[in-house]
């Protein structure tokens, strides 16, 4: 369930986040923040994201740079929240 | 003691002439600002200093002296030049804050050309727009954002090269070149082209209420202002390791993370990675940085990881902070007394001043929230909005003008006069922000002055994101206007009435999002989005976007007899 939910994670933020002409590898823990594939301010479509999959919510303290920094992480946060996976 | 010493003193007997003697501005008939912030620093006998400490996200770190900022700047200068590149070419800079942005924007200026850098989080609508109306002639850029760039070539007639930096051995397309600054021979002598005081420089785009982004165009004398701006507010000294976070996409980048620190010979980082407080607390411990310039946005996050996240490190380096972007709220200068011991000084100017103007300095009393005091050389006022006349009573609210003349003021927007000369009235130059002055001089930041929304000290036109809205294929009608945030300032917001057949959703929601994040740029992305039936509009049938912001802001939304009945 977990290595799905990671996949289609990472399907996403390849989808949305990195040029259509990209070559650029995700994986688990490829960092998103830190590394710029994901901005503060997209982080925000991100989480929308997130937490209309999963039905939860992310409450904004929570939902930190060091938080969104990683697939595993993400997982990690939505798990916390309730998120099945 | 800090470089400025007495304020007062400094106002009242200043001249930019200071400024033109401690560079010797034009000695050799020189006054090209790439020669003033390397060259001229070698030949004082300061080659060796480093200039760039740069880190990358993975910890990379590389290191570059001011005699590899000369020659490679030089590099780049004559790469540009051996390409067709004339002076007076428009020269986009769209990279990530790799060295060869900031290097290569002073070979830019070198050979003539007039830089133009642009936010490498742009899309392809942000990006056609600017490089249309600034007719470029050539792009710098990594193969990350090459994309962007080859995508909409075919709409730009007048891009004859897209220049990649970090190009290896992968495949370029016709028009395309290869360069790389540090692996080509570098070119130790180089004739820096001769610009006059008002050769155009720097181009540097920002948006308005209405039309498309406008280029503010700077000269080559901007460096007298952004030099002594540097020194004297943020108290530059030779030993200092100086951290500007800003981007170069936007002027704070340019003005202050390339032009005022180097003209000075001080040395400085830079950390190309995401933000994180941890990250930022450790690389200020680790580069024992002295002088920090950082955005209240930025701030305000650092404040939400609290003080015990600034206690796990040894941030004793810290000297002097400053903010610019935004106005700095009072609680933000307190809680940096409590976790750094010292205040961050508000600064106030403006993508069109070029540099500093309204500061707080050190040795000067900082009243919390104030942005400052007018510079020494810049005579600044508050204006009745109707009449232009300055406002004669202490805290009485208008808009902030200034007088013009100060060096580094913009000399024209590109190609746009009639919006250029609208700015000026009864011999001021209106900045189009309002705010007060109190008894002691100081002034108060109020707001805008029109429906530009200031995001993180971002500013975004909400005409471009109404635009850009009314391509995707669900929405009839738009309006964007800014949303107060606790961390931004304000986030912009959009409405949207649907077109027949649409239906309003979650999904629609974030696909609407998620179009204009990817066709202007992540700042412009609507944070929220309301539908509505209809748009509220006057009897002529314009939507009434004040309405719907004072709406937001819970203000007074004003004369509405002219609305439509809805």
């Amino acid at each position: 369930m977990s290595d799905e939910i990671k996949k289609m994670i990472i399907e996403y933020v390849k989808k949305e986040y990195l040029d259509e002409d990209s070559d650029q590898e995700i994986k688990e823990d490829t960092k998103l923040i830190s590394s710029g594939i994901v901005d503060s301010f997209s982080m925000v479509s991100l989480k929308t994201y997130l937490e209309k999959k999963f039905s939860i919510k992310l409450p904004d303290e929570d939902a930190t740079p060091e938080a969104f920094d990683s697939v595993n992480n993400i997982i990690e946060l939505i798990r916390k929240f309730g998120a099945k996976v | 003691m800090s470089n400025i010493g007495s304020y007062e003193d400094r106002y009242k007997s200043f001249d930019w002439k200071l400024s033109e003697q401690e560079l010797e501005y034009g000695k050799n008939g020189q006054y090209n600002i790439g020669y003033y912030c390397s060259d001229r620093i070698c030949e004082k006998g300061l080659g060796s200093k480093p200039a760039l400490i740069w880190e990358g996200f993975t910890g990379e770190v590389k290191k570059y002296t001011y005699e590899d900022i000369r020659a490679y700047s030089n590099t780049t200068a004559k790469f540009l030049q051996d390409q067709g590149i004339k002076p007076g070419d428009r020269v986009c800079l769209f990279m990530d804050k790799i060295p060869e942005l900031y290097i290569c924007f002073l070979g830019i200026l070198k050979m003539g050309g007039i830089a133009q850098p642009l936010f490498s989080a742009f899309g392809e609508e942000s990006l056609i727009t600017r490089l249309d109306d600034a007719k470029t002639k050539a792009v710098l850029t990594t193969r990350k954002h090459a994309g962007k760039v080859r995508r909409i070539r075919k709409d730009l007639p007048e891009l004859a090269t897209i220049i990649i930096v970090d190009a290896d051995d992968k495949p370029l397309n016709a028009g395309e070149a290869a360069f790389a600054m540090e692996k080509l021979p570098r070119v130790e002598k180089f004739d820096i082209v001769k610009v006059e005081p008002e050769t155009a420089s720097v181009l540097h785009y920002t948006s308005g209420t209405t039309g498309k982004p406008k280029g503010a165009q700077h000269v080559h004398n901007s460096l007298v202002a952004q030099y002594i701006t540097s020194k004297w507010v943020l108290d530059l000294k030779p030993e200092d390791i100086y951290w500007c976070t800003a981007d170069p996409g936007w002027v704070t980048g340019t003005s202050y993370g390339i032009i005022g620190p180097w003209a000075n010979g001080v040395t400085q980082v830079v950390l190309d990675a995401g933000f994180s407080a941890q990250n930022w607390y450790a690389f200020i411990e680790r580069m024992k940085v002295t002088m920090w310039y950082s955005a209240p946005t930025a701030i305000r996050m650092l404040m939400k990881e609290g003080v015990e996240a600034v206690k796990k490190h040894n941030l004793s380096s810290l000297r002097h902070l400053c903010s610019v972007g935004e106005p700095l709220n009072a609680e933000a200068v307190i809680w940096s007394e409590k976790a750094f011991g010292k205040p961050f000084y508000d600064t106030f100017w403006q993508t069109e001043t070029g540099a500093m103007m309204i500061c707080n300095y050190p040795g000067m009393k900082v009243k919390p929230g104030s942005m400052g005091k007018p510079f020494p050389g810049i005579t600044a006022t508050v204006v009745n909005p109707k009449t232009f006349e300055p406002v004669d009573k202490p805290g009485t609210v208008g808009l902030i003008a200034f007088r013009p003349g100060w060096p580094s003021m913009m000399r024209a927007y590109w190609n746009n006069k009639e919006t250029y000369d609208g700015k000026f009235k009864n011999g001021w130059y209106l900045s189009g922000d309002r705010s007060s002055i109190d008894a002691d001089g100081y002034y108060w930041f109020v707001g805008r002055d029109d429906d530009v929304i200031n995001t993180a000290g971002h500013l975004v036109g909400p005409f471009e994101i109404e635009s850009a809205l009314l391509e995707h294929p669900a929405v009839a009608e738009s309006a964007a206007v800014g949303k107060p945030d606790p961390l931004n300032m304000e986030v912009v917001k959009a409405f949207i009435a649907l077109k027949p057949g649409f239906e309003p959703s979650s999904d629609l929601e974030m696909d609407i999002m998620n179009f204009i994040r990817k066709k202007l740029s992540p700042l412009a992305m609507p944070q929220e989005i309301e539908f509505m039936a209809s748009m509220p509009k006057t009897r002529s049938g314009k939507i009434m976007r004040r309405m719907l912001r004072a709406k937001e802001w819970g203000e007074e939304i004003g004369d509405i007899s002219t609305l439509e009945n809805d």
